[in-house]
Formats: structure tokens, sequence, C-alpha cells
């Protein structure tokens, strides 16, 4: 499989997704693609989820490893920076600390740089290694998943009979920027444009192209699909709001209702969110809550002085200081190193 | 020893990746890149699975019949040990941050040296075994089939991981290949994959003492040299005594530092610090070796090597355990003695008798890093220091990957550079600390055979190194890693052939100023100091 094959398949498979509910709601199934396709893409992603982080969880850290990014807690006149404080962190505190930089701010992805091998006529050997900041990914990424997540919060609203303040908050900044009626969201625009990039960057970048696989390209397709036809959507056909959120608000109610006149666009919009969703647990996706495990962050660098107790620590065969004297025991005479059998050398 | 290519060269990377997708290329053994097979007898003392005679190159490796079945079972075993493993299988994005960071990439343009990449190579087995899609999409799902010729690929490129973790610090996720390079050998390992170098080197820890396989006695012979050759240059003697019971600290260096030079010099300088400062300490004949070459490829063998340290520490009934300058040393010390050997319940709580510092940092583990010690020295004025006699050595700093990713050691060593010497100049900050360069050798690939791979991963190093040569005149590359202290010559001599590798506690030693010593004209190596340059000319 190589990178054209991974790229089409990918993009190939998210246009068949499409076709999918569009045919379906043609042939009348609406009840079908708005409740079923809806609450069993729910429960595999919830079951999947916990299922995953539950086989995290059970499986035993045996050692406290963190990756130590500054100065361990040594002596107390050594100097730490609060930087480092917070990347050897020495408590749970700045544990947290560190995992919330990690989550919120993506801190290692701020250390991004490139490498560059110049020519140099100057160094004998002809060369010299140049190293670039590079935020780009780190930008990139900050958008993709800040609008992402905006998204999804603007989203609550349709699941609540009245939405939240926060909700409504976000809501009315996220529309801030643009004026228009309907009104427009930058997130919206920004996921795509974030998207884009990261696609671009998988495909034109020859060493990302060669690492990436049909699983890298299908979720960004995915994404994509359900933003596009979220926007088509919501300026372009102009589907019926009040008729989705009676839709919506009786799937999170329970009381599943599929009233009329809601258009394909918004079953084909339903059905990417249905597959994401259900995609997700058996994905890459899971680095999500795959974070909150990584112990290379999640630990504190304390090890000298708290003990760490790996649950199935064992005894393997050792070799004792007896063995060893055994084996030298009169050569180390000879030498005068103290021995715990003594022996007469004379004899 | 394998001929490597010219510097000039070998800097001309090539790093497009091939046209077929990586899952369909065979791994090519290049010479000068692997490290050779491991003979049967160290996996017979060791009692490790399946010795025998093979070669590397050969087509058949004379595998176990069933080894696909023993990879996979104790491929599940790991997965089920170590959360570390299975959460690094299931979270990578191959967003690509870590892809540029691995100095064999760097230096060697090979794309499965990028970390994504090597990692990639166990995920796709994973995949292919382990994961619900793998088994539905098989390749559609990244994942494949574990052949012979998956597995040769394996070696190859597991053993062109040196444990670093540079990549770690990059991964958004924290991603560490290190850890599951190390897994990863020992996958290997259980159908008797292994390589010479770090076999033969465990096997002689294990019943001698340390990996150079020298007896207790032989150790002391050694030392009892340095003694000779101290008294000659400082007029000091040291004295140094072994497997002594009722001493107050057990001293436990790495034994690279008395094999071979410039390791011999930082020897001599803890023996002379020692000799100042009248410390009750002893050497041991049975935990000889503070390095420990077990963990580059098996968590177990870690753990036994290990072992010695604290139980020859309760048998002489020390109270507690100082430690060299030993860059895997410490992370084995750091992450993993207390946890395999502990609790060190029958020690006390280390405590300088020069200062009367507490080290509460070392609580637990009871063992203190000699850096840390000596710098506690320093602040408390317990040093009579001249700072000039360094004058002819320019120094800048090396952080080995152990001390700084798996620890976090960064300011000690600095601090005692800062005053031992006048002329300290530090590499560009994106080779420093953290983010570190390897010495291309390190977890047991300083092997002869492997030599280009050495000089290619070495090359962004030595590169930072020669920057600062021309920038500040800077002449010498200090550490606090045995196995640096061993491979940077040939790296440097190869790359920046002007500079010199020095250990802190050789340069601890040169500044240390005797109540009784005679006038000192030359430092350890016997090199004239500045303003004795010309007593020396004749004879040279
Ligand atoms: S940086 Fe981390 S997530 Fe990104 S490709 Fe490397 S290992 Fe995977
Ligand atoms: S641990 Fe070091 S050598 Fe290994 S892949 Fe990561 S950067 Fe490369």
């Amino acid at each position: 499989m190589n990178f054209i094959h991974a790229y089409y398949f990918s993009l190939f498979a998210v246009v068949a997704l499409l076709f999918i509910p569009y045919l379906g709601v043609r042939a009348g199934l609406e009840a079908f693609f708005g409740i079923i396709i809806p609450y069993l893409a729910f429960i595999a992603f919830l079951g999947g989820v916990i299922n995953q982080i539950l086989k995290w969880a059970r499986t035993p850290v045996p050692y406290r490893v963190p990756t130590t990014c500054g100065q361990n807690k040594t002596l107390p006149w050594v100097k730490r920076t609060i930087r480092d404080k917070f990347e050897n962190p020495e408590s749970m505190l700045y544990v947290i600390g560190r995992m919330f930089m990690e989550i919120v701010f993506f801190r290692s992805l701020f250390r991004n740089m490139r490498m560059e091998l110049r020519p140099w006529q100057k160094y004998p050997e002809g060369g010299k290694l140049i190293y670039w900041s590079n935020k780009w990914l780190w930008i990139g990424a900050l958008a993709f998943h800040y609008s992402f997540l905006i998204i999804l919060l603007r989203h609550l609203r349709l699941f609540m009979e009245t939405s939240p303040s926060f909700v409504n908050l976000i809501e009315s900044v996220d529309g801030f920027f643009i004026l228009s009626t309907p009104t427009t969201y930058v997130s919206g625009i920004i996921l795509l444009i974030s998207a884009i990039y990261l696609l671009l960057r998988r495909m034109l970048d020859i060493k990302l192209r060669y690492i990436s696989l049909a699983s890298d390209y299908f979720p960004l397709f995915l994404i994509l699909g359900i933003g596009i036809t979220g926007i088509l959507m919501r300026y372009f056909y102009r589907v019926d709001m009040v008729a989705v959120k009676e839709l919506t608000l009786g799937l999170a109610t329970f009381h599943p209702t599929i009233p009329d006149g809601i258009g394909a666009i918004f079953y084909i919009h339903l059905f990417l969110v249905s597959v994401l969703f259900a995609y997700f647990p058996f994905s890459k996706l899971m680095h999500m809550p795959g974070v909150f495990f990584s112990v290379t962050r999640n630990m504190a660098g304390n090890n000298r002085w708290v003990r760490h107790v790996n649950p199935w620590e064992y005894t393997p065969i050792l070799f004792s200081y007896m063995e060893q004297e055994d084996l030298y025991r009169k050569q180390m005479k000879k030498a005068g190193i103290p021995l715990e059998k003594d022996i007469d050398l004379e004899e | 020893m394998a001929s490597v290519p010219k510097p000039v060269e070998l800097i001309q990377i090539e790093s497009k990746p091939p046209d077929q997708p990586w899952m369909d290329n065979k791994a090519e053994f290049k010479a000068g890149a692997y490290c050779n097979a491991a003979l049967p007898k160290w996996l017979e003392i060791l009692d490790y699975p399946y010795p025998r005679r093979w070669s590397v190159t050969d087509d058949d490796w004379n595998l176990p019949e069933n080894w696909k079945e023993i990879f996979l079972k104790a491929f599940e075993d790991r997965l089920n040990r170590f959360r570390s493993f299975r959460l690094f299988m299931d979270i990578c994005v191959r967003c690509g941050a870590c892809a540029d960071k691995c100095h064999y990439f760097i230096g060697g343009g090979d794309p499965k040296n990028m970390p994504v990449l090597r990692a990639e190579l166990l995920r796709s087995i994973y995949r292919r075994y382990f994961t619900t899609s793998g088994k539905l999409f098989g390749k559609l799902a990244g994942a494949r089939d574990l052949t012979e010729d998956v597995l040769k690929e394996l070696f190859y490129y597991l053993y062109q991981c040196s444990e670093c973790r540079r990549c770690s610090v990059f991964c958004p996720y924290g991603i560490d290949m290190a850890e599951m390079t190390i897994l990863g050998r020992e996958l290997l390992s259980s159908v008797g994959i292994n390589i010479e170098w770090i076999m033969a080197s465990v096997g002689s820890c294990y019943t001698t003492g340390s990996h150079i396989g020298a007896p207790p006695h032989a150790f002391k012979d050694t030392v009892d040299f340095f003694c000779d050759e101290c008294e000659e240059i400082t007029g000091i003697r040291p004295h140094p005594d072994f497997n002594r019971k009722g001493a107050e600290i057990l001293f436990v260096a790495p034994s690279g530092d008395y094999f071979a030079d410039p390791g011999t010099y930082t020897f001599m300088g803890y023996l002379l610090l020692f000799e100042y400062l009248g410390l009750d300490s002893t050497l041991s004949g049975y935990a000889a070796e503070g390095g420990n070459f077990g963990y580059f490829g098996s968590h177990e063998m870690g753990k036994r090597l290990n072992y010695k340290i604290y139980s020859e520490a309760r048998r002489l009934g020390v109270k507690w355990i100082l430690g060299g300058e030993c860059g895997h040393m410490w992370r084995v010390i750091n992450q993993y003695m207390d946890t395999w050997n502990g609790p060190a319940d029958f020690l006390e709580e280390p405590v300088s008798p020069i200062t009367g510092t507490k080290f509460e940092n070392a609580q637990t583990t009871k063992m203190v890093h000699i850096c840390e010690f000596t710098a506690d020295l320093i602040k408390n004025g317990k040093l009579k220091l001249d700072k000039s006699r360094n004058d002819h050595i320019i120094p800048t700093f090396h952080d080995s990957c152990n001390p700084a990713r798996a620890f976090g050691f960064f300011e000690e060593p600095r601090y005692i550079i800062h005053n031992v010497c006048n002329n300290f100049y530090e590499m560009p900050e994106d080779t420093i600390r953290e983010k570190t360069f390897c010495c291309g050798s390190g977890s047991g690939l300083n092997a002869d055979e492997n030599l280009e791979l050495r000089m290619r991963g070495g090359l962004p190093r030595a590169n930072a190194v020669r920057y600062v040569h021309e920038k500040y005149g800077v002449n010498h590359l200090s550490c606090i890693c045995a196995v640096d202290r061993a491979v940077f010559p040939p790296l440097l001599e190869y790359w920046v052939p002007e500079v010199d590798v020095i250990g802190i506690h050789e340069m601890v030693a040169n500044a240390l100023i005797f109540p009784e010593e005679s006038e000192r004209k030359t430092d350890l190596r016997l090199r004239p100091l500045k303003g004795f340059e010309s007593e020396d000319t004749d004879e040279d």
C-alpha cells in the first residue's frame, strides 16, 4: 500500500459514505439514519472508549519513567527555574501543571523545530546543521483542535432544551468576527483551513507521506466531510433548524422522532458524524484520552526520594558475592583484598 | 574495523525516502551499520534462551522452530506488563514531530530511523496480531504479518536506536522510542537474537565484576597503577581500599573509567579528591561496575546487574553509596534501582561527612552522584581550587542523554565547571540540556564493526562541537559519562580532531590544591599547564 493507494482509498471511502445516507433517505429510511445509526454509533463510541481506557488503566506501570526536560530537584541551592519545576515535576502538583501545559497548550509540540543540513565550506567536513524554530505544526494543531472543540460545544445547544450560558457565550464570541445573517462562525472556517493544512502537509512533505497510512488520511477526510456538509447545511441549503433540533433533542431525551422536511444534507452530516464516533475508539483518535495516560509525562521525577513499587516485580537468577569470591579467592587473597572465607595461601 | 568514508563524503546525506512503501522494503544490512551476533558462550553464562552460532548476514538465522509463537507470546506479555508499551502502540498520530529529532536519521537519512517509523515496525506487528482492525483490514490498517524479513528488519533498526529519548521530548504525547527499543530488544532476545558487544559486556559484568572483564584483583592492580601516576604528577598518593567492611561510603564507578584514556584521568580525579578529603570510602571488586549494560536490552538483566550494588553495600555495612560520572548508570539509579532492588532500608540517608549536608533528594535510593557531592563541597568552601590550572582547557559541556532526559541533571556539573576553570562555552541551545544530542554510540552500539553508524549518529553532536570550536576555540568536550569518554575520542577524531574529551573530576583534580603538593607544571595527562609550555618543548 503506497501513498497513492492510502490517499485514494481514504478519499473514496469518505465519498462512498456520503452516498449511503443520501440513498437511504431517498428510500425513506430516515428513521434508520436519524435514530438507529446515531444511537449505535454512540454506543460503539462509549463502549469502545471505555474499553480501551480500561485496558490502559489495567496495565500496570512498572517503573517511574518521566522524560525529564528540566533540572531535577536536588540540593536546595541548585538553580531551578519555574520551567524546570514543570518539566521535571517534583510532586503531583507540578505533574498536574505539566499535563495542563501539554493538553491545553500542546507544550511539547511547541518545542518543534526543523533540522537543515547546509553546505558550509568554512568547516572542513563541508556541512553545518541548523535548527529552525518551526511552530507551524503547533499553530495548525492548536487551530484544528480548538475549532473542533468550539464546534462541538456549540452543538450542545441541539441537545438541550435551553442552552447553558457558556454555550451562548461561545456562540456569540465565535460569531463576532464575521458580520452576516445567518451568523457566520469563524470556528467552522478555521477547522476547514487547518484540516486542509494538516492534509496538505501529509501529502506534500515527503517524509510524512512516507509514514502516512490510510488511517491517517481517513479521519482527515471524514472531518473535512463533516465540516463541509455542516457549512452547506447551514449557509447554503438552509435546513430547517427547528426541525433539526426536534430530532436531536429527541435523541438526547430518548424520545426519538423524525420530523418532516429536514433535507438529505442533514442526514449525510449526521451519518458522517456517526461514523466518526464509531470509528474513534478503534483509531489513532484515541490519542485524546491516551495522552492522559502517558507515563513519560504524567509521573513525577521524584524517584530518588519516593519509592516506586512495581506490582509484578520478581526475583530473577542472581550472582552473589560469594559466588564471585569462590571464583577468585586465591587471587584476591594474594592481592590483599579481604575475604569472607579466609584461606591460607601456603596450603 | 569497517572502513568509513571520509567526513566530506559521509555528510552528503541522501534523505529522500524510496518509492516503495516502507512495509514492502526489506532491510538491507549495510556493513558498518550493524553489530555482530552474540556468541553462545555469553548466553550460556547468563541463562539466555537459544545460544547458538549465527551471523547477521546469513540468510538463515537459525531461529528456533516456533520462533513466531515465542515472539508473539513475549509481545503479548510485554503489552500486559508495561502500560507505556501498550499506550505507545495505540496513540501515535504520525504527526512527524519526532521524525527529524533522531540523530541517526539526521546523520544517515534512512527513513526507518525516524523514531515514528522505527516504532511503526513494532506497531505493524501489534496491529496485525493484537487489534481487531488490524486483523480485519490488514495493510489498510497498517498491519503486517510477522515474517523472518520483518524480524530482521526489527533487529536492524532496534539496534540503530541508542535509547536516547530525544524523540520523546518532542512528541506531543511523550511517546518514547527508547522504552519501546528496550522492550523490542527483549522480544528479540526471546528468540535468541542478541548482539555480541552487549552480551559480552553483560556476561563479563555478571561474573567478573566489570564489563571489561577485570576480576577484583585486576581491578586493584589497575587502581594501584593510577595511584602511582597520581603520586608522580602531584606528589600525593591516594590510599583507596577494596571490599573494606565498615567503611562509611561505598564508591561505585563505571568500569570505563578504569579501562582506557581519557576515562582513567577521571578515575584519578576521584582518587585525588577522596584523598584530599580523607573520605572514609571503599571500592568493591564485586560491585565494580556502575554502568549497567543489562538494561540496554532487558529490564530483567538490568536488575540482575544492578542487584550487586545494594547487595554489596549491605554486606560491607556501609552507610550510603556514592556513584561516579556515568550516564546509563544514573538512568538506572534514578529510574529503576529502588524499584528493582530496594528498599535500601539497611542504609542511612546520605550525609556528606565533610559538609554535613543531608542529601534529602536521595532519601530512598541512598545513592549520591559524585557531581552533587562535589558541588556541595565547593558551595561550602571545602575545596581549595586554582582555576588557572585548567587555563589550557577551553571546555564545552555535553549533556549525556541519560542524565539529561532520564534524570534531569544539568546544573551540578556546570556549577563545578564554572568553579574549576575559567573558560567555558555552551553549545547552541537546541543541542544541549533536554535537547542534547546523543554521542551516537549509546545503548551498546559502540561496537567497532558498527563504526559508520556511530559516526553518522554522532554528527549532530560533533557538528555543534565544531561550532563552538570555530567560534570560541573550544578544545575540550567535557562530560559526565563513561561511554562518552570511550566513544567521543573516535567520533571527534573523525569530525573535529582538534577537540579532546575530558571528565569533570579530571578538571577538579587539576585545580585542587593539596597542602603538601609538589609544584604542578602539568595536568593529569602530563600536558604542560599554561605558563609552563616552554619547559616541555625540548622533550617534545
Ligand atoms: S511525535 Fe509522537 S505522535 Fe508524532 S509521529 Fe512521533 S511518536 Fe507519533
Ligand atoms: S530514542 Fe533516540 S535513537 Fe532512539 S529513536 Fe528516539 S531519538 Fe532516535
